[in-house]
């Protein structure tokens, strides 16, 4: 197969604005002839869902909660980049591209990111013009403040409740397109496959998660929004319900899966503090910019932080990289807070944390300022540890956060099938083998608001294509694949719950293919999938029927999507002979432990073919190419 | 710790409900409140008895889609605080917990503690946004916003659409909810234009949705996990009033 990917040359800088006069337009008085639907109500589904409706077009819109306004990008907290340069600080379009292609560890394609930086300020605009209460300075302007793996201020925030706040933009933005009757809205309706008639995405198959009822829904163009496959790993900062169900399916239809391997761990984490852990709760990052992160330099210290003199404490990202310091990128502090609990040097009371200490910043600014800065993650930590941040410091500690990887796509966000296209963390382009802070929800709506409703419109444009209903055997065929999943499920009769299930396998992606990966403990872990996956199916128990809400039976499904993907995460992980950005495999390293990337034999995009489970998939290469950002170790020194 | 559980538990919204106890034992009082509920369903599931369903999303307090009552108060006993975030330690070993579902006939129940909340939805499809199209807006500092104004926006702004403030309200009134969207989108400039009918669609809605009226008991505030303030419902009144006065609505009574 020969990955297109559509990215136009010449001048970056006005590659975008001369490919879409190379697209072709919808009429505004045909458009709603169109049908387009979406699956997924975050950022990059409910943006897309509301833009493409004010467009004119009739939408379709599916999610798996009670509401559109639920979807996990609400849970982002720290902010939005965007290169406004308000600030007079040296930003640029150009830097924040820089930046990104760097903190992406030379993964991404220059062309996607350079669009990317392109319309962030759009997306700054279309917010505040929908009433995104950011946070702003005593002039009524807006404020902004620094996040990692930059040194200029360029996000914009609201106060720690950024994704919640940017979404509920979006969603009311969505709403008003529900109530003009452009959107016909499915809440509680999960998707459970995608249906490819004539090599062409045509529609989806789904259940209604209150009724049970197995139903397809067509349109010329399907959008898939539905998130990352960070959940893979059981204990992850996602929300308990969201899955990689939507994307794995598609994948199993023939859409290529890329760099599957390429999975965000955030340094900022509350530490897990049982087996009964259902989920792990991020501290935003935006607390590196006053908290200082430090560990005993004594191993196995079991003094409180506060009996500790300040000469016996290692500031070790402040010593390690004097220019960047506590705000070195996502990969690089996980890494480090990773080697000195390997070290013997954890705090707590399982010696897997690390301190986030503002003693200092309390003592330089006040009380009150740190508490108008971050007092909603101080309560919430709080909440969860029964222990006071303003007076004890944070212990935290890295954990799944977000996956760069996700479906390939080209530079219209058309994946490897046509008239699928897919949008945000489920697709795999823009942040490359790391995502820096700030910088998801820029995507996810640079997505859904500028990119998608330009580019889909050449698709529809394009095709004539047939009318097709519920009728047509490939729907039937669908339909029946997803009637006998779910008899599978429910007719398992073995002894085991879900949750143990999945928790088995999180583990084990967490030991052999979480932050420090090789190529024996990969190959372990693919020993083990497949029997675990038999495990799954062999003594598997859901208890309840499918006719009503069963919340069992829906997590079941999920999971077993996960049991294949992960087989395919570790796929990729051993395939990949290098380090870079989130994918650190402890045989490539530099002398000074940092990634080592190699360049001349991995500068590709893995882009892997379903071939049956269990079957080796097939994997294509998409060479990357740097015409403007030149590949060089990356350095936060 | 050892939690002694009674918890509403009906097959589907025509089923009658029915207080089933159960008792959980090793109670750690580092979980969370919902964590001890997956626990009960783990025990459940290897007793072959059928799990508990409630929502859940997030679990850290901002989706919105948990909840439910405990010993008659919305989220549980502390205050500011989702059903999510609420952990053990609140409690003490052999405490007696009451779980019911949202109660109000705006909330239909789905199955045990899950209600359908789909009325909050329709309450900000028919006037909770600024109407502003993709790519319509103007540069995002040529409308500078007093930063006063935005704090309290965004004080309101903070809710979550949990529906905690209508299952407390004796009149199932869902004022602070409708204020809380009123108040977020009306104290800034660029919700200026639609203040009016914003504030008479989304009313109007309420009525049509059987949500009741408010009588200022102030329970909502009470329990909201994020503790936006009964203020909201009195700015709503005077959007409302202003609306009627300048006389583009056809509404005529109180709003709340």
């Amino acid at each position: 197969m020969l990955l297109d990917s559509k990215c136009p040359t010449g001048p970056i800088e006005t590659r975008w604005d001369r490919h879409r006069f190379n697209l072709k337009l919808v009429n505004p008085a045909n458009k709603r002839k169109h049908t387009i639907i979406v699956v997924g109500t975050g950022l990059a589904g409910g943006s897309a869902a509301a833009s493409l409706a004010e467009l004119g077009y009739n939408v379709k819109c599916f999610c798996y909660q009670d509401s559109p306004r639920r979807a996990h990008s609400i849970a982002a907290q720290g902010g939005i980049n965007a290169a406004k340069n308000y600030h007079n600080d040296g930003d640029s379009i150009y830097r924040l591209f820089y930046d990104t292609v760097k903190g992406g560890d030379f993964r991404a394609r220059e062309s996607n990111v350079y669009r990317l930086a392109q319309v962030s300020v759009n997306i700054i605009d279309q917010c505040v013009g929908q009433g995104v209460p950011f946070a702003r300075e005593y002039s009524g302007y807006l404020d902004n403040r620094s996040f990692g793996g930059a040194q200029v201020s360029r996000t914009f925030y609201a106060r720690g409740q950024t994704g919640q706040q940017l979404l509920l933009g979006a969603y009311q933005a969505l709403e008003r397109q529900i109530g003009l009757g452009t959107v016909e809205m499915h809440p509680r309706t999960e998707m459970l496959d995608v249906i490819v008639i004539d090599g062409k995405a045509r529609g989806i198959v789904t259940r209604d998660l209150l009724t049970g009822k197995v139903e397809s829904f067509f349109g010329d163009a399907v959008v898939l929004g539905t998130g990352g496959y960070g959940n893979a790993y059981y204990l992850s900062t996602n929300a308990k319900n969201c899955n990689a169900t939507a994307i794995w399916r598609a994948h199993k239809r023939g859409a290529l899966f890329a760099n599957p391997c390429f999975t965000q761990i955030h340094p900022t984490c509350i530490p897990v503090s049982g087996d009964y852990q259902s989920k792990l709760t991020l501290m935003s990052e935006s607390l590196r910019n006053d908290g200082r992160v430090w560990v005993p330099l004594k191993k196995g210290d079991a003094r409180a932080a506060s009996q500790i003199p300040e000469n016996e404490r290692d500031y070790f990202l402040e010593r390690k990289y004097p220019s960047f310091g506590n705000l070195v990128p996502r990969d690089v502090a996980s890494r480090n807070a990773k080697q000195v609990c390997d070290e013997g040097r954890g705090v707590g009371e399982t010696k897997l944390a690390v301190y986030l200490d503002f003693r200092d910043a309390i003592n330089r600014l006040g009380k009150n300022v740190i508490k108008e800065r971050y007092g909603n993650l101080f309560d919430m930590y709080q909440r969860i540890t029964g222990e006071d941040p303003y007076e004890l410091p944070m212990r935290i500690f890295p954990a799944i956060h977000y996956t760069m990887g996700g479906l390939w796509v080209d530079y219209n966000l058309m994946s490897t099938i046509p008239g699928l296209y897919v949008t945000g963390e489920a697709n795999f382009s823009d942040h490359g083998a790391n995502r820096l802070g700030a910088s998801a929800l820029m995507q996810g709506l640079a997505d859904g608001y500028f990119v998608l409703p330009n580019t889909i419109n050449d698709y529809v444009a394009s095709n004539k294509l047939d009318k097709v209903d519920a009728s047509h055997p490939v729907a039937r065929e669908a339909e029946a694949q997803v009637n006998g999943v779910t008899k599978r499920l429910l007719e398992a009769k073995g002894s085991r719950s879900v949750d143990s299930h999945h928790k088995e396998l999180g583990k084990l992606m967490w030991e052999y293919c979480g932050m420090g990966r090789t190529a024996e403990g990969l190959k372990y872990a693919l020993s083990q999938i497949p029997a675990m996956r038999e495990r799954f199916w062999g003594d598997l128990r859901v208890l309840g029927n499918g006719e009503e809400l069963n919340q069992s039976l829906e997590r079941a499904g999920r999971v077993a999507d996960f049991f294949e993907l992960a087989e395919l995460i570790c796929i990729d992980a051993l395939n990949r002979n290098e380090s870079c950005g989130g994918h650190f495999r402890e045989e490539y390293q530099t002398p000074e432990g940092e990634a080592a990337r190699d360049d001349e034999n991995y500068s590709y995009v893995a882009a892997w073919e379903f071939k049956g489970v269990g079957a080796a998939p097939a994997l294509h290469k998409e060479p990357l190419t740097f015409e403007y950002v030149h590949p060089a170790q990356r350095s936060y020194k | 710790m050892r939690i002694v559980l009674h918890i509403s538990r009906q097959r589907n919204g025509g089923a009658k409900p029915k207080l089933v106890r159960y008792e959980v034992p090793n109670v750690n009082h580092e979980m969370s409140f919902l964590e001890m509920l997956d626990v009960l369903n783990e025990d459940l599931i290897a007793k072959g008895e059928e799990p508990v369903a409630f929502d859940h999303d997030c679990r850290e307090g901002i989706c919105g889609m948990c909840g439910c009552m405990v010993n008659g108060l919305a989220h549980g006993p502390r205050p500011g605080t989702t059903l999510c975030q609420l952990h053990m330690r609140t409690f003490k070993d052999g405490d007696q917990l009451y779980l019911e579902p949202w109660r109000s006939a705006a909330f239909p129940v789905v199955k045990d503690l899950v209600v359908d909340r789909s009325a909050l939805d329709r309450l900000i499809a028919a006037g909770g946004f600024i109407s502003v199209a993709t790519g319509e807006a103007p540069d995002g500092n040529a409308i500078p916003v007093p930063k006063e104004a935005a704090e309290r926006s965004m004080d309101a702004a903070a809710c979550i659409g949990c529906g905690a403030c209508v299952a407390q309200c004796p009149n199932a009134s869902a004022s602070l909810f409708m204020g809380a969207k009123l108040a977020h989108l009306g104290l800034l400039p660029q919700g200026a234009p639609e203040r009016d009918a914003r504030v008479e669609a989304m009313v109007a809605q309420a009525r049509a949705e059987g949500f009741g009226s408010c009588t200022n008991i102030g329970e909502c505030e009470a329990v909201c996990p994020k503790e936006i303030k009964l203020d909201v419902i009195a700015l709503m009144n005077r959007d409302f009033l202003h609306a009627q006065i300048l006389g583009r609505g056809a509404v005529s009574e109180n709003a709340g």
